[in-house]
């Protein structure tokens, strides 16, 4: 797998804050500090995805017009958790043929689920979590999350923990 | 990066034991990659009847598409048979889906507890291209079941009775996750009797 730039997420009260670093990178070479990875899939979800460069958008972008079908089809969007066990179905059928070598984190908001994040890896293991991260940057953020987050965070703590020194170093 | 067998990707561990008229199964909760622990509720057991509970070890993509799969096909079973399905009939359904992807398996060791229609009580493993094993007495699977074997050998005997058989099982489980660097942080304890069954969560050591 490639180098992994950081992405992570968080569960607060009411909401679910995404947060994804912009860098485009190979290897020594940096290409651009201002790349989007966070797709949005619709109003109430988006999905920030990282690993082997092309497949991050195909199946960001596969994920996000699918889905799109399905709300235009049906004309009631999907939920989180449909959202959710709905990527893994596709990661997972194609892990044994063409896998996608993309790890993402899935936030969303339902009025039945309220807000939530979904950890999905490269090998399609899903999880229902409070707060996730994906990269070498999760080895720290994982350890300082323990320390600092709690469940039912409101947005200003949720930003204070998000511009913690040590966690802003890893998105640069 | 450490090299890692890939059945020791997400460590695990389940365990299964016959007690009188009654079975148990426990799994750990940590769902772990490398070694790194990700989250502290993913149980391995999971309710396939009131009275039938399939636990899965090994790759954690493959123990969610394995158990997505064998509920969809128990619940053809049940649209097309009218009735439950016999715990020996299960485990022969799993063993053919394994052995179907003989030269690409799923990285999976299954585990099934039950009671059949008799009540009499049914444990069954199996390795990762389906070769069955009914004991007698216990089945264990995960990243470290040289663990597990020696706590059970131990500490099991035949014919307990329910509170008997969880306290035996939970001891035997937590005893053997403390030594498996990969398996723990707590621990999903389900013992199934022919009144019903109850589940309870063990707090194990954190690490």
């Amino acid at each position: 797998p490639p180098p992994m730039e950081c992405i992570f997420g968080l569960v607060g009260d009411g909401f679910t804050l995404l947060v994804a670093d912009a860098s485009a990178r190979r290897s020594v070479f940096l290409y651009k500090q201002d790349e989007d990875k966070i797709f949005p899939i619709d109003e109430h979800k988006a999905m920030a995805v990282t690993g082997e460069p092309g497949d991050t958008t195909l199946f960001a972008e596969l994920i996000q017009k699918n889905l799109a079908l399905c709300t235009l089809r049906v004309g009631v969007p999907r939920s989180p958790h449909a959202t959710a066990h709905f990527t893994r179905a596709i990661m997972a059928e194609n892990l044994r043929r063409s896998p996608y070598f993309v790890n993402l984190l899935l936030a969303g908001h339902d009025k039945d689920e309220g807000p939530s994040l979904y950890y999905l890896d490269y090998l399609a293991s899903l999880q229902k979590l409070n707060f996730a991260a994906h990269g070498y940057g999760a080895f720290f953020i994982l350890s300082l999350f323990d320390r600092y987050y709690r469940p039912g965070m409101s947005l200003p703590e949720a930003i204070k923990v998000r511009t913690n020194p040590a966690i802003s170093s890893l998105l640069c | 990066r450490v090299a890692m067998s890939i059945m020791q990707y997400n460590g695990s561990a389940v365990l299964a034991m016959k007690g009188k008229n009654c079975v148990g199964i426990a799994s750990d909760l940590c769902f772990g990659v490398q070694g790194r622990m990700i989250t502290t509720n993913f149980r391995k057991t999971f309710r396939m009847q009131e009275k039938l509970y399939l636990g899965l070890t090994g790759l954690a993509t493959d123990v969610q598409t394995l158990h997505e799969r064998l509920e969809f096909r128990l619940n053809m079973y049940k649209l097309r048979e009218g009735r439950e399905i016999k715990p020996s009939t299960f485990a022969s359904v799993i063993s053919n889906v394994l052995y179907a992807h003989r030269f690409g398996p799923y990285f999976v060791e299954p585990v099934v507890a039950g009671l059949d229609d008799t009540n009499t009580p049914f444990i069954c493993g199996m390795d990762l291209i389906g070769a069955p094993v009914t004991p007698p007495d216990f089945v264990c699977a995960g990243s470290n079941t040289e663990a597990l074997f020696g706590t059970c050998e131990t500490m099991y005997r035949p014919d307990m009775e329910p509170e008997e058989l969880f306290e035996v099982l939970s001891q035997c489980l937590l005893a053997s996750i403390d030594r498996d660097a990969l398996a723990g942080w707590g621990a999903v304890v389900t013992i199934i009797t022919p009144e019903g069954s109850f589940t309870r969560t063990l707090k194990g050591r954190q690490d």
